[in-house]
Parts: structure tokens; sequence; C-alpha cells
């Protein structure tokens, strides 16, 4: 595969899908419906004509995919990262050939093994193994081949046991276990895999996520979606990041994922004046929140371990006033579990004597947390009042890094923890009750 | 065992392809892809393997009822029109001249069944992993044929009741099933697309079975009626067929120019039935 470096395996030109919204979004239509949208249609289409609505057309289609081209060469692995309804999924799908382009052309260089779902072609009713073929056979796997790697499969999966039983007396671990076994024992030289890794149980989904990075190793090519930016950062050298259809950008995964977070905040997490769930009084309103590092350089991904700043902007309701007894609380936490708390008042003391504008500023000298995902919360004290208080204002990623200075932390979040807490071991080669006897 | 291990080279596909796969939006009317179908044959196999399994899951009588309901259909119509209505039977027994014509009928009325739910039955599938979508009413076909095989078994018992020894046209046999087969899947195919987008079809589906067995001479001889309207009943390819299968198996008269009608419109169905399917295939996974 080394020999094929560089070479071509996707070359995707001008791609875009077109989805009908309306009569068939929303499912299956009957005879009767076609044929009174047939009936109606010449007479909307005059209603809409006298109204001007020219391009009536145009507003029941929506491009999932529009424009978009890149390449990738064989033995590379890229991320497709975006929000809910970018057009990742639709991008696999026009690949994997579950559905056709509605313009534009893709290519592919190669054997494709596509993975948008765990458990294709399971049937209820058959067994283990019978799945294992069938499923197998539907991912495009020969007999031969599953015949082959059965007993690696069944290793893998951990359900030797039950493969004779039918697969609906499973419990939904084993179900998952089995299935994702046969996927990940294709060997396509292009894979496309959607975001299928969070199955199955904490163990097994980091079983997943070192198969995926053999198959990386083992130079296939690799198209990647997912909404882990940990698993991303981890697996693919560099992403793609899709925004309403098209692509955005194309870079080293850390910048990808930076101007994924980016994205995320204009949108979900913009000018904090917006936010209809603000409280307080205002005397007192947090303008801006981000992360730098010691030279001052705003952190889009802040390293796990880094010495970090946490900066909050601030201006005073009244520009001529000077405020008093001023408290900042910034919680740290991961959707509704709150890691840590950061309380101006409580590791230091209130602020006095503040200037109308300025920024307070919080420093870390490692920052505890593993990489992946947080949420910030913050609430502001004025004269022992609530000034300003936003709830999940600001989205925290933790980029790799290395808390330890060992380089031998991993970034399971999920086994490990989110917390990291500096600290040492020693060994004592006695034990206590040794120690006891010798002072007798 | 060591998962961490990356695979050896020779684990790996032996070269790359040097002819891409191009996705494009081209869905013209002629690209038949008989070649793809012949490389997924063993998925084929695996589903009509799946669906003799599933069918019968569960049930006493396994695949018996195979065999139970063309019986039972045959002993009530024996009843009906040999006894009561003293139909004409082309000189043979009357059970034995409908059992012969239910078997094939069986077969066509089952396939066609199952063959138009079979898209959407796999919704599931069509929307999450590509493969020929053809493929699915095939397994369907294939399944059905042992369920006709099984079925057969009691041409052959009764048969042997009736003491009628089995003449040379038995040759002709697989051709006329050939005949029914592609009647169900041409037939098959237009209700599996129609399917997908309008879910009518799954109502209309019993009345046309049923329709459909009374047009064709299962419970009464084709030779009730004069020519040409005999010959142009052939019009329903499985008026030929049911035909066809007494005249190979009981000897009774050649069915003559209803073969050939039947068999050209076997064909118009089943081209019609593949063009049509081909030009949905590509927008079954977007509006299924």
């Amino acid at each position: 595969m080394v020999a094929t470096m560089g070479s071509l395996a996707i070359r995707v030109e001008n791609l875009g899908k077109q989805y009908r919204l309306g009569g068939f979004s929303t499912g299956y239509s009957t005879i009767r419906e076609t044929l009174t949208d047939a009936f109606l249609s010449p007479f909307r289409r005059l209603q809409a004509l006298a109204r001007g609505q020219g391009a009536i057309e145009a507003a029941e289609n929506f491009w999932a995919l529009r424009n978009v081209s890149f390449t990738v060469a064989h033995g590379e692995v890229v991320g497709i990262i975006g929000r809910n309804g970018a057009g990742k999924t639709t991008l696999l799908k026009v690949l994997s050939r579950v559905t056709t382009p509605t313009e534009g052309r893709a290519q592919l260089f190669g054997r494709v093994g596509s993975l948008l779902e765990v458990g294709v072609g399971f049937h209820q009713e058959l067994t283990g193994r019978e799945n294992v073929y069938l499923s197998g056979a539907i991912m495009g796997m020969k007999k031969k081949e599953i015949d082959r790697k059965f007993d690696e499969i069944l290793a893998f999966s951990g359900v030797e046991d039950f493969i004779d039983t039918p697969v609906k007396r499973y419990s939904s671990g084993m179900y998952t276990r089995l299935a994702f076994s046969v996927a990940a024992h294709m060997e396509p030289e292009i894979l496309i895999v959607d975001e299928v890794l969070a199955v199955g149980d904490m163990a097994f989904q980091e079983k997943c996520l070192g198969k995926m990075s053999d198959v990386a190793k083992a130079g296939r090519t690799v198209l990647f979606v997912s909404h882990n930016m940990s698993a991303i950062s981890q697996l693919c050298p560099t992403s793609i990041l899709l925004e309403d259809g098209r692509i955005n950008f194309r870079g080293p995964s850390p910048e990808t994922i930076g101007r994924y977070i980016n994205l995320m905040q204009l949108t979900k997490f913009s000018q904090f004046d917006r936010r209809q769930d603000r409280r307080g009084n205002g005397v007192l309103r947090i303008k801006r929140l981000y992360l730098e590092d010691e030279s001052g350089r705003e952190l889009e991904v802040a390293p796990c371990g880094a010495k970090v700043r946490l900066v909050l902007e601030y201006a005073g309701a009244d520009p001529g006033k000077t405020l008093a007894d001023v408290a900042v609380h910034v919680l740290v936490a991961n959707g509704a579990t709150r890691l840590f708390s950061l309380l101006s008042n409580i590791s230091g003391d209130l602020f006095q004597n503040l200037p109308p504008s300025g920024r307070f500023i919080c420093s870390l000298d490692r920052l505890p947390l593993m990489p992946g995902n947080y949420d910030l919360h913050f609430l502001c004290y004025a004269g022992r009042q609530l000034a300003d208080k936003i709830f999940f204002a600001w989205p925290l990623v933790v980029g790799d890094g290395d808390f330890f200075g060992t380089q031998r932390l991993s970034n399971n979040r999920d086994i490990h923890g989110s917390l990291l807490v500096p600290h040492t071991w020693t060994l004592d080669p006695r034990r206590r009750g040794q120690e006891d006897k010798e002072e007798d | 065992m060591d998962m961490s291990e990356v695979p050896t080279p020779a684990q790996l596909p032996p070269e790359p392809a040097r002819i891409p796969l191009t996705i494009t939006s081209d869905r013209s009317w002629s690209r038949l892809r008989f070649r793809e179908i012949w490389e997924y044959r063993e998925l084929l196999g695996f589903l009509a393997l799946r669906d003799i399994k599933v069918r019968y899951k569960q049930t006493v009588f396994g695949i018996a009822w195979a065999l139970i309901q063309p019986l039972f259909t045959m002993l009530v119509f024996s009843l009906f029109f040999g006894r009561l209505a003293k139909m004409p039977s082309d000189g043979v027994p009357y059970p034995i001249f409908c059992y012969a014509a239910l078997v094939p009928w069986s077969f066509f009325a089952g396939a066609v069944s199952h063959a138009a739910d079979s898209m959407v039955a796999s919704a599931n599938l069509i929307s999450k992993v590509y493969f020929p979508r053809i493929i699915m009413p095939l397994a369907v076909m294939l399944s059905g044929l042992v369920d006709f095989l099984v079925a057969f078994t009691l041409v052959i018992g009764l048969m042997a009741y009736y003491h009628l020894v089995p003449t040379l046209q038995i040759i002709w046999l697989p051709a006329l099933l050939l005949l029914a087969v592609v009647t169900a899947l041409g037939v098959g195919l237009w209700l599996s697309a129609l399917n997908v987008q309008f879910r009518d079809v799954r109502y209309t589906l019993p009345f046309l079975v049923q329709f459909w067995l009374f047009v064709t001479p299962v419970a009464y001889p084709s030779s009730l009626l004069p020519e040409p309207w005999r010959t142009l009943y052939g019009i329903n390819p499985m008026a030929g067929v049911v035909e066809g299968f007494r005249w190979a198996l009981l000897g009774t008269a050649a069915p003559g120019p209803i073969i050939a009608v039947s068999a050209l419109f076997a064909l118009i169905f089943l081209i019609t039935g593949l063009l049509y399917f081909q030009r949905m295939e590509s927008i079954f996974a977007d509006i299924i």
C-alpha cells in the first residue's frame, strides 16, 4: 500500500444533492396525493405567478450538498465534521452509492466499504452465525472471506457462547458488539464511516476506536464522520469542515476543529447580548469570555495540561461609575455534570474599585481537563447582588496535551474520567505489618 | 488474541482497482448492470436463504405450509367446481387437473406478493447500504422456488395415485417454470418499485392476486373459450404457464399458440418492469 501512497483514492467534483421538501421528504405518498398535486399544481403555479413568486420550485427544494469538490490520496485518513444538517451524512450516502447525486460526480479508485450504521442487515429471527454471514454479504464481503475471518470476528465480539442463538434473544450490548465486529472486519481499500463508534459500552467503544486506528495505520483510505472531536484529532491528520452543504474549510485537523468551534460559537454561543436566558441586574455585564495562552494569544482549542488564562471582558452599565464588592464565578461543566468551579471571592477576595470596563483573568497552571468538549457557565456579583449570569455561555474545547509530562496520557474521558489531578506515585518495599514488627 | 496488531500486507486486497467507480447523477435507461448482479450473487443466495429460514420460523408445520396451502385450495375447488359444478377437466381427474395448475399459481401469487413488499420491508437496508436493489425481488423468486419444489412433490404423489404416467413432454417443465418466474419477476419489479412511492400497492395487492386467480385457468380449462379468444387469453402469461404445466405433466391437449402469446407478454412485463425499476432505483433511498 505504501507504493500507492500519494495516488488518488477519491476525487469529488462539484457534487450536489438536492432534496425535495414537502411531498417526498415527509415519507411516502399515496396515489391520491400525487393525483391531487398533479391537478392542483397548475393552479398553484398560476397563483404564485400572479403574486409574483415565479420561483416556487426553488422554495420547495433544498440543497443538502452543493459544489463540493475535494480529493483524497490513497492512505489518507480524513475527518468530516460539521453541525447537524451540514451535509456530512448526505456526502457519505452519495459516496457509498446509497443515494445518487443531483449534480457533479465522484470517482472512487478502489474497493469501497461503507459503514453508515451498525447492524445493517441483521435479522432478529436468525442466529448470530447466520447474521454474520448475511450482514457480511450485505457489506460486500465474500463468503470465503467471512469463513476465513469468522473466528476473529467471533473473538472480537465476545459472544462466542451465543453464536447459535437467534439475535432476538441477545442483549442490546451483545447485538451491537457482534454487529460492529462484522463491520470491523471488512477490508476495503476505501472505508467510509459515519458516526457509528458511539455504540456499546465504554470498553467496547475504546476497542472500536483502536480498531479504527489500526485500519488507518494499515494504509487504507478512510473518510470518518464524527462529532467526537477527540476521536477526529486522534485518527485524522486532516479534516473537512462542512457548513450548509458546502466545504467551509479543509486542512490540518486541529485548525479545522478550531474553525468548527468558531462556527458553533458564532451561532449557538453568539453575542451574550442576544441571550434570552441571561439573568442579573445588569450593573455589570460580561462582554466576552475566552481562553488565552501565556503570551496572550486567544486559544480555540486549549491543550490539556497547558498553562492557560481564562479571560472575561466586562463593562459596567454606567461608564462614569466604579464598582465595588465584585465576585466572578466560572463553573466548568460537562453537560449536566459540574466538574469544578473557579470562584474569585473564595480563592481570593472580592474585587474593589473596578474601572467601568476591563478584564477578569483567571490563571490556571495546568488545565486539569481531559481532551474533549466542556461547557462554561459564569455568574458575576456586584455589591453582593447578582449582576450577570449565563449558563452554557461558552463551549470549552480541550485538545490533546501532556498533563503529566510523561506522554502516556490516553485521552479517553469515558474510561478515565474528565478531571486530571496532579499527583505522584512512589513505592515502599515494606508492608505496613512488617514495619510494625521491626519496631517490636 | 491480540486485536491491536496491524493487518499484514497479505491480508490487504491484492491490488487497487484501476478503473475508478464513478458516481454521477446519470440515470440513463440503458445501464442494466447484469455484471454487477452477478458479482452480488452470494448476497442473493444469503437473502434467499434468509427468506426461507425466516418465513416458517416459529410455525408448527414449517415448510409444509408450502404444500398445505395449495392442497386445501385444491380440495375446496374439487368439491365446488369439480363435484358440484361439474367443471370439465380436459379428461383428467379434477383434483390433479386443479393441483397441477395450483402449484405454479401458488408460486406466482407468493412471489408477486413478497416481491411487491420486498423493497419497503428492507427500507432500513436500502437507506443505509448499497447493493443492486434488484437483488431483493430476485431473492424472493429464489425462495419462492423452494416452496414450489415442496408443493411439487404432491403432484408426483397425485399422479401416482391416479396412475398417470408422465410423457416425454415433461422435459418442457423447466421452460414453463422459467416462464412463470419471468412473469412473477416482471410483475414483482413493477409492484415493488411502485410500492416504494405509493403505498397504495399494499392495499391493492390482495385484490389483485385474487382477481388474477379468477382470470387464470386454474379451476377451469381454457378449452372453455373458443378461438381466437383462447389464444388472446395468453395476454395473461399465467394462462400459458398453467395450461403448459397440465400439458407437460398430464398430457392434456397441447396448448398451442397461447404459449407464444404468454411468452411475449411475460417478456414485456419483465422488460418494462426492469426499466421502471432501474429508473426508480436511484431515488429509492430518498423516498422510501
